[in-house]
């Protein structure tokens, strides 16, 4: 015990001399945090729009009406030609070309229906999905309205009136979603991260070699190792919660001392494989990039971005033994959804799971390895 | 005069001889330090490959298995009509049915539901005798991305319900809508751009960051300096090895984006390759200028990587398109190299577009590729103390 509050007093010391790890460690994740919650959106605010108006009636004028008034959409340009509205979608001018066909009045008073042309820069793929969505609400609202306008007999209601509400973010901030997310990945670098290249310095100074020959126990060493790195990447949690309470204004519906308590088993499992990574490497070099891959295979799998249950059966059952996976979706249960701990207590089972035998395996792996 | 100017001019020229010579062996010593380390090389060749195979088939935005509860006071004939038109979509699953909203809440929270479909408690009769009922709809929109779509599609289902029963008169405009570039917003078409970027930035920068700072932690730094080879050779000498490393992953990338995937390629292959040079050149540069500015390798490899990793997805238009941003985000992604690459990309693999269009971003890269080399070289030089 001793032994270990003085390897304790060292890796404490070690740290907080550091000054520029402690300052990229602390300050860098806050910054991202801000400017990456505030680029991971798929909302299209303003798309660049481009007119080609061959019917030139009341009606299509009202139709480009619309799209404008709505807010979500910008003519930048007009002409009565394709090819020029081609040009413009090749050179990134505009995103989106409404194309309204010669007849489209009197196709609309004589059958009912008339077509127009939707033609997306797909290139940018989400955002063309949603600025389609958007505009086609927006046209069938304005079919509804001219129906009313050129209907000669009185309207009846729709038979079914459905209202929708959305739960848990009826705003549909993305921010609310993106930040919890974020938060984990966050963690996860400096848990994973850290420790790997924290003990492979040794390694490669030579220090570790030096310790192995003290009277000082493995589990000591490896005990110093880890609680520091952990307090750090709660402390970093702590920061980014408050961030994320005052500036982007996340809603904390469920328990924090949960949202810890979830984070705290969580790190058992990142410090674990950030140990693992250690044992296997000589050089800081190799640590970074394997911890990297590792990472990198991690957060993309883990639902950050893409749901994870778009993906094939395949990749969501290997989703199932992803650590990162299961602490997004208690953040994201806990903070949104105000989760209790009942139900995500089999999120974090597996979670606990996970960090017991991901841990105890780098343990021996270390044993071994150094002995 | 004649004489010691030529006598001159012979000792310049042998010793410009010997540290071509000396920049050669640098190159070789430097290749060997990579080919050696075969943890990091197998790595490094094969993370393209898993990259691509993991984007193209892993990461999904489309919403196919939504899973509905049934919110249904008093199920009657009617309701259960509708109900069996979800089941037959293929696209909704019931996973329960329960007479209040209270009892469906938990699975909300526990996330083993979407979307639930409360109906009146007096739905048949209203039916029967054709007054309008209300329907709730309550959709999980924690994720608006795709708490939107699931609502669109529920939406659809009920429509199209509606319509069978009494078909509509109202008036209809049909978009007929055209994804140009991308007809099937295949999200692997998109990120096989974006992905040779972060492939090359991952290569050059971090690498060339961690190799050069090493040799500072190491001291081994100092005995280069002490050599007849000046900094601009030894910057050389470490970002040669790493370009052609760039250069064989761009490949990797594009062969398994081709075989596995069918990505098209409709524009010309030397014009990317020589893109993705001056690309690689402006990461191997950061690279530089990281190392020069950092006193360790974990330092320099933190700034690396988030100077350069996760800006590269998330502020380049990789995933999230810069039109989504904010205005005041938008000029912050001007610095980041990797969006005009992106663009660059894009506009070559999936619209087969030349410099015609493309020469702005071109020049763009370019000029970053001049200034950042030249901050690099100026702010190379290892002093020894």
């Amino acid at each position: 015990m001793r032994t270990l509050r003085f390897l304790l007093r060292k890796e404490f010391l070690q740290i907080v001399r550091d000054r520029l790890m402690l300052r990229l460690v602390f300050i860098v994740p806050i910054v991202q945090l801000l400017i990456l919650s505030s680029a991971a959106t798929f909302e299209v605010k303003r798309a660049q729009t481009y007119v080609v108006d061959n019917d030139h009636t009341e009606s299509s004028r009202g139709l480009v009406n619309r799209l404008q008034a709505s807010r979500r959409f910008v003519v930048v340009g007009a002409s009565p030609s394709m090819d020029v509205a081609n040009d413009a979608l090749l050179s990134r001018k505009v995103s989106f070309v409404v194309g309204i066909p010669a007849d489209f009045e009197r196709d609309l008073v004589r059958t009912r229906a008339a077509h127009v042309q939707f033609v997306f820069n797909a290139e940018d793929g989400a955002a063309a999905g949603v600025t389609n969505s958007y505009a086609s609400q927006i046209v069938s609202a304005y079919a509804r309205e001219l129906g009313v306008e050129l209907q000669t007999e009185p309207t009846v209601g729709p038979a079914l009136d459905l209202r929708t509400r959305g739960w848990y973010n009826a705003e549909l901030d993305y921010k609310d979603y993106m930040v919890p997310g974020i938060l984990v990945q966050l963690v996860t670098v400096v848990g994973t991260l850290m420790t790997a290249m924290n003990i492979v310095r040794e390694k490669e100074i030579g220090t570790l070699d030096q310790l192995n020959v003290t009277p000082v126990p493995r589990s000591a060493f490896i005990a110093a190792k880890l609680i520091p790195l952990w307090c750090i990447a709660l402390i970093e949690l702590t920061l980014g919660l408050i961030v994320a309470r005052l500036l982007f204004d996340v809603p904390m519906r469920g328990s924090i001392p949960l949202v810890f308590f979830a984070a705290a088993v969580f790190l058992l499992a990142a410090l674990g494989i950030g140990l693992w990574i250690s044992t296997v490497v000589e050089t800081q070099q190799q640590a970074m990039f394997i911890a990297f891959f590792i990472m990198m295979i991690y957060i993309l799998m883990s639902g950050l971005f893409t749901p994870i249950r778009s993906m094939p059966v395949w990749a969501q059952w290997l989703a199932q033994v992803n650590p990162v996976k299961h602490f997004i979706s208690i953040m994201r249960a806990v903070l949104l959804k105000g989760a209790t701990l009942t139900d995500i207590a089999p999120t974090l089972g597996a979670l606990a799971g996970f960090g017991a035998v991901v841990l105890t395996l780098a343990v021996r792996q270390y044993s071994k390895r150094a002995g | 005069m004649t004489t010691s100017s030529v006598a001159a001019a012979g000792v310049s020229g042998r010793s410009h001889h010997s540290k071509r010579g000396a920049l050669r062996a640098f190159v070789v010593k430097e290749l060997h330090h990579i080919l050696r380390d075969r943890q990091t090389l197998t790595i490094l060749l094969l993370m393209p490959l898993v990259q691509v195979v993991l984007f193209g088939f892993a990461l999904r935005s489309d919403v196919r298995d939504i899973r509905l509860a049934v919110v249904d006071p008093s199920p009657n004939h009617e309701s259960i009509a509708l109900r069996d038109r979800f089941n037959g979509t293929g696209r909704f699953r019931i996973v329960t049915t329960a007479p209040t909203v209270a009892a469906v809440e938990p699975l909300f929270r526990r996330g083993q539901a979407d979307v639930a479909l409360v109906f009146p408690p007096d739905f048949a009769e209203q039916r029967a005798d054709s007054t309008p009922s209300q329907l709730m709809m309550l959709v999980d929109a924690s994720d608006p991305n795709t708490g939107t779509t699931m609502q669109a599609y529920t939406r659809a289902v009920i429509t199209a319900y509606e319509n069978d029963q009494e078909p509509s008169r109202a008036i209809r405009i049909v978009p007929d809508v055209r994804m140009r570039f991308n007809p099937t917003l295949e999200s692997v078409n998109l990120f096989v751009p974006g992905l040779i970027a972060l492939v090359l930035t991952l290569v050059s920068a971090l690498m060339t960051a961690i190799s050069l700072s090493r040799e500072n932690e190491r001291g081994t730094l100092e005995i280069l300096l002490v050599s007849p080879l000046k900094p601009a050779q030894i910057i050389v000498g470490k970002v040669l090895p790493y370009l052609g490393l760039a250069f064989a992953n761009v490949i990797t990338a594009l062969l398994a984006a081709w075989l596995v995937f069918d990505v098209p390629f409709r524009g010309s292959l030397p014009l990317l390759l020589a893109e993705s040079t001056i690309y690689s050149l402006v990461s191997l540069a950061l690279g530089v200028l990281v190392a020069s500015k950092t006193p360790s390798q974990r330092a320099a490899m933190l700034v690396a990587l988030m100077a350069t990793m996760l800006p590269n997805v998330l502020l380049s238009g990789m995933v999230f398109p810069i039109s989504s941003m904010p205005a005041w985000l938008v000029p912050i992604t001007y610095i980041v190299p990797a969006r005009w690459f992106i663009v660059v990309a894009r506009g070559i693999m999936l619209k087969g577009v030349g410099l015609e269009y493309l020469w702005r971003e071109t020049l763009v890269l370019i000029g970053m590729t001049v200034f950042l080399l030249a901050a690099a070289v100026r702010s190379f030089k290892p002093r020894i103390g």
